[in-house]
């Protein structure tokens, strides 16, 4: 095999979790390839995390654009240019997809067009139009991602009922939206759209929204959202979509088994996701698959020698970061790196980027009581911070769960203004296993909206110097 | 394919082990049951059989070696056919691959050459490496180097009794973190033994715990009593008093056949109350209580407390004696025995010996003291040794009086004979001192009259 075919490392897929990966697998002197379909950057930077986040700031602006008043400014007849947002969003995206694409040049990473299928050991078929070339590599990375799931009678069409995809570029602004599922993607959008002027549903099976969140947060996330004017449906399944010309009616079924119909312009459906596990030749490989992930250990191994597993495929948490992470840890297992750590999942912060914002990590108050512990838990709310009230964001909360014997800080869970910024503080302290005591001697500047993650953890101690 | 042959565990706490002997060469094919070398612990050696057939590659560790951890591999097992040359294994040097780890070697190097016994058996009958290893290695803490560990890592250590210098840590450069200190917890592996997870030596730098007893028997085979707080003051004052005072021990034999003698002449003359109760009766430790109190006031070094930076030396001969309780001992003290007679110490001791039974003491009468009397002549032991009463530094221990063969003017004769034991903190009094001011209890034990020059 040509020798510009035979690597030490191809990664398959090109997403954060996939171009971290072939980025570090290169700086530890690894001749390395990653291979994408589609866009470097995958779904996250192209079609997720980060073209959300140019909508959602849209959204954040049009709602702040409706508070002139309170800030001494005046204005009228407020006007959104949909195409124009939407523009704004797929900028974003092609200058961060361009960027991966430099870093790739930068780091002498090859990059190669097409689709991978792993091909007996240590080879990689690479079809693009058709045409398959062969590949060599000692080690093969997996990092193929995930997709929306679709439940059946609820498909995507691509018209009236929405994956994120087509939710990300609408043409046409919906009046009414009915949204499938309360998780971080259905929510953002819920939001989005929402702050815009739609008319917003929520359905959610479980009794709650956001339902991997801290109960009480959850409970304060459902109250914001229904003052803003969302409908939430908790315990409420969608059985029918019935669609029209330009419309689409659809059956709720509540727990108690009582039916309603709604008619709205379009439907999102964020049902969660599964893993992209088909036609890279898993099965022939050996490759063990449970649901829709591979099945890896610790450090990203698949058991079969010399391919690895990482990212959305190799299992939650969903999330771009984590993928990042695990990317680095097997570049560094496979360079031979010592003192490679595995991830430690209860470190893994979580954000939601709805507003008001969600952030956690760690264990729920409920998740900590029920290992058994003896807890002790820490609440501030935004009321008592001298920058928020300046901010103008009063509303929100900060909670903490320590472990009362050990000082052990268990989860934190965060509602309100930037608290997506803020999380990383304590997972900095989660990962340095400092306890209450260090956070309390801790020192955080004054005025920002940091002095509430201080006081959190005081007030867990019944010491909270400001409420 | 080539496999290691591991360090053995031999016991459930074994860590690490002296690789005695090597009993097959390179070369030799071996099969499941052959004995391959004699390991050994600080308690025993045992042979190592192989588990596996094959051909002895390459031996790692050569025989003599110490320390050798536990799942360290010791030689290279091949298959038939394979050859020495293939055998992948770096030569497992120890200390070269606590490198790796980094800062954790630091750790590791403070750790005492000699292996703390591991078990309370073991630690019982050899008391002394501890203490030595102890002392010739201080801990980290002392000399200055750091260990790095968790804040977390730290807390739970310190609340479970492990010694953080006694591990290596997983973490970022060799640092501890809470894993490394939770899979140290030796009473991990049973959860109703969850409560006191080492069961001594726990704070002493340098010096490993000892493992928890429940490891070392099977459940069901003891009863648990749990500890009340006279017992864990007795474990803590005198681990502590055994552990830091340097003690040394002098003998001496005490003819008592005078005091005896007295002591008849003094009881029959006790005034009898109305109820026909004497007075008081004086006992042979009454004697003892009082020569010691004068012999203090002979040699006032010896009535003396070590401070870090002086000696106090006590103007009062406030004497202990040790009270033996159903549920523990207390060594309540007679103040200024030097200024009482025998009448009243000996009515003191039993007036606070009562008092001691009925948990009725106050501090103050139990705390401080310069000297202690330990007495199990009543039990018939002829000599034994007593653990330092702090802050005191002697403590003597009073054997039986009893009828013994001496020689006296070049003729075996019949007295009543009494050893004494002194246990003495060298720090403070130094060997000649205490032969003196033993010299001097003796002379006053075995002519009571010269108390009164």
């Amino acid at each position: 095999m040509a020798d510009a075919n035979n690597f030490d490392v191809i990664v398959v897929g090109g997403g954060p979790g996939g171009y971290v990966c072939a980025i570090r697998a290169a700086q530890l002197g690894l001749k390395t390839a990653v291979v994408e379909r589609d866009k470097l950057g995958g779904i996250c930077l192209n079609w997720g995390c980060i073209p959300t986040k140019a909508l959602l700031r849209s959204s954040e602006i049009w709602h702040l654009m409706h508070r002139l008043n309170e800030f001494g400014f005046s204005g009228e007849n407020f006007k959104f240019d949909l195409a124009k947002i939407v523009a704004r969003s797929r900028a974003v995206s092609k200058q961060l997809s361009d960027g991966i694409g430099f870093l790739m040049k930068k780091h002498k990473v090859t990059v190669i067009a097409g689709e991978a299928t792993l091909a007996g050991k240590g080879k990689l078929s690479v079809t693009k139009d058709g045409k398959a070339t062969d590949y060599a590599a000692k080690n093969i990375v997996l990092a193929t991602g995930a997709r929306a799931r679709t439940l059946p009678g609820l498909e995507p069409d691509g018209k009236l009922v929405w994956t994120y995809r087509e939710a990300m570029v609408p043409e046409t602004f919906p009046k009414s939206l009915l949204v499938v599922g309360s998780g971080a993607i259905g929510i953002e959008f819920a939001s989005f759209y929402r702050t815009l002027g739609a008319e917003v549903t929520v359905v959610e099976v479980l009794d709650r929204v956001l339902p991997v969140e801290d109960e009480e947060i959850s409970a304060l996330a459902a109250k914001a959202f229904a003052k803003q004017g969302m409908k939430l449906k908790t315990g409420t399944t969608v059985t029918e979509l019935k669609k029209g010309a330009d419309n689409v009616t659809a059956t709720l079924k509540d727990k108690a088994g009582k039916t309603e119909q709604v008619t709205v312009d379009r439907v999102i459906l964020a049902m969660g996701i599964v893993g992209n596990v088909e036609n890279i030749g898993l099965e022939q490989a050996g490759v063990k698959v449970e649901k829709t992930h591979v099945v890896v250990g610790k450090y990203g191994e698949t058991g079969v020698d010399g391919v690895w597993a990482i990212g959305d495929l190799a299992g939650p948490p969903w999330l771009a970061h984590k993928a990042m992470h695990e990317g680095v840890i097997v570049a560094e297992k496979i360079a031979g790196v010592k003192g490679v750590h595995p991830l430690n999942t209860t470190n893994v912060p979580g954000c939601t980027y709805c507003w008001p914002q969600v952030a956690s990590v760690g264990l729920t108050e409920a998740k900590a009581k029920e290992s058994g512990r003896k807890i002790k838990v820490g609440k501030f709310p935004f009321i008592g911070n001298g920058k928020a009230i300046a901010l103008g964001e009063p509303e929100g909360l900060i909670k903490t769960v320590f472990d009362a014997e050990t000082g052990e800080l268990l989860g934190v869970h965060m509602i309100g203004a930037e608290v997506t910024e803020l999380i990383q503080g304590y997972v900095v302290a989660k990962t340095g296993e400092l306890t209450d005591k260090e956070l309390a001697h801790t020192i955080f500047p004054h005025p920002t909206l940091s002095e509430m993650m201080h006081e959190a953890v005081l007030a867990a101690d019944g010491a909270a110097l400001h409420i | 394919m080539a496999t290691n042959i591991l360090m053995p565990a031999l016991s459930p706490t074994m860590e690490e082990g002296k690789l005695a002997k090597w009993l097959v060469k390179e070369g030799d094919t071996v099969k499941s049951g052959t004995i391959l070398a004699e390991i050994e612990t600080d308690k025993a050696t045992m042979e190592f059989e192989a588990v596996d057939e094959g051909i002895i590659g390459k031996i790692l560790v050569p025989e003599g070696s110490e320390g050798v951890k536990v799942n360290a591999p010791i030689a290279v097992l091949l298959e038939e056919g394979e050859s020495a040359d293939a055998v992948p294994a770096a030569k497992p040097d120890i200390p070269a691959a606590m490198k790796d780890i980094g800062d954790a070697v630091k750790a590791e190097a403070n750790k005492p050459a000699v292996a703390p016994a591991p078990q309370p058996v073991a630690a019982a009958k050899a008391p002394a490496p501890q203490p030595v290893a102890a002392a010739k290695a201080p801990a980290p803490a002392e000399d200055g180097k750091r260990i790095f560990a968790s804040p977390l890592a730290r807390r739970i250590a310190a609340s479970k009794g492990i010694d953080l210098a006694s591990l290596s840590g997983s973490g970022p450069r060799g640092r501890i973190v809470k894993a490394d200190v939770e899979s140290a917890k030796p009473a991990a592996a049973r959860p109703a033994a969850a409560a006191p997870a080492a069961a001594g030596g726990a704070g002493i730098p340098g010096v490993a715990p000892l493992p928890d007893a429940r490891l070392l028997y099977p459940e069901g085979s003891y009863e648990e009593i749990p500890h009340d707080s006279m017992r864990k003051a007795i474990a803590k004052r005198l681990t502590s008093a055994k552990t830091l005072i340097p003690h040394y021990y002098l003998t001496v034999d005490c003819n008592l056949d005078a005091l005896m003698a007295v002591r008849e002449k003094m009881n029959a003359a006790a005034p009898k109350g109305k109820d026909k109760a004497p007075a008081y009766k004086l006992s042979v430790n009454d004697f003892i209580v009082k020569a010691s109190a004068m012999a203090l006031v002979k040699h006032p070094e010896v009535n003396a407390s070590w401070t870090d930076t002086a000696i106090l030396r006590h103007k009062n001969a406030d004497v202990g004696v040790a009270v033996a309780l159903d549920f523990g001992l207390i060594t309540p003290i007679v103040f200024k025995a030097e200024t009482k007679g025998l009448v009243q110490i000996s009515n003191e001791i039993k007036e606070l010996a009562a008092r001691a039974r009925e948990k009725k003491l106050k501090p103050s009468e139990y705390e401080g003291g310069g000297f202690s009397v330990s007495n199990l002549g009543m039990f018939g032991i002829k000599n034994f040794t007593s653990i330092i009463n702090p802050p005191q530094s002697c403590i003597i221990a009073v054997g039986a009086g009893e009828e013994r063969p001496i020689v006296k003017d070049g003729k075996i004769e019949v007295a009543t004979v009494m050893t004494v034991t002194m246990s003495a903190d060298h720090r403070v009094v130094d060997g000649s001192t205490g032969a003196r001011f033993l010299s001097t209890l003796k002379q006053f034990i075995e002519e009571p009259a010269s108390m009164l020059l």
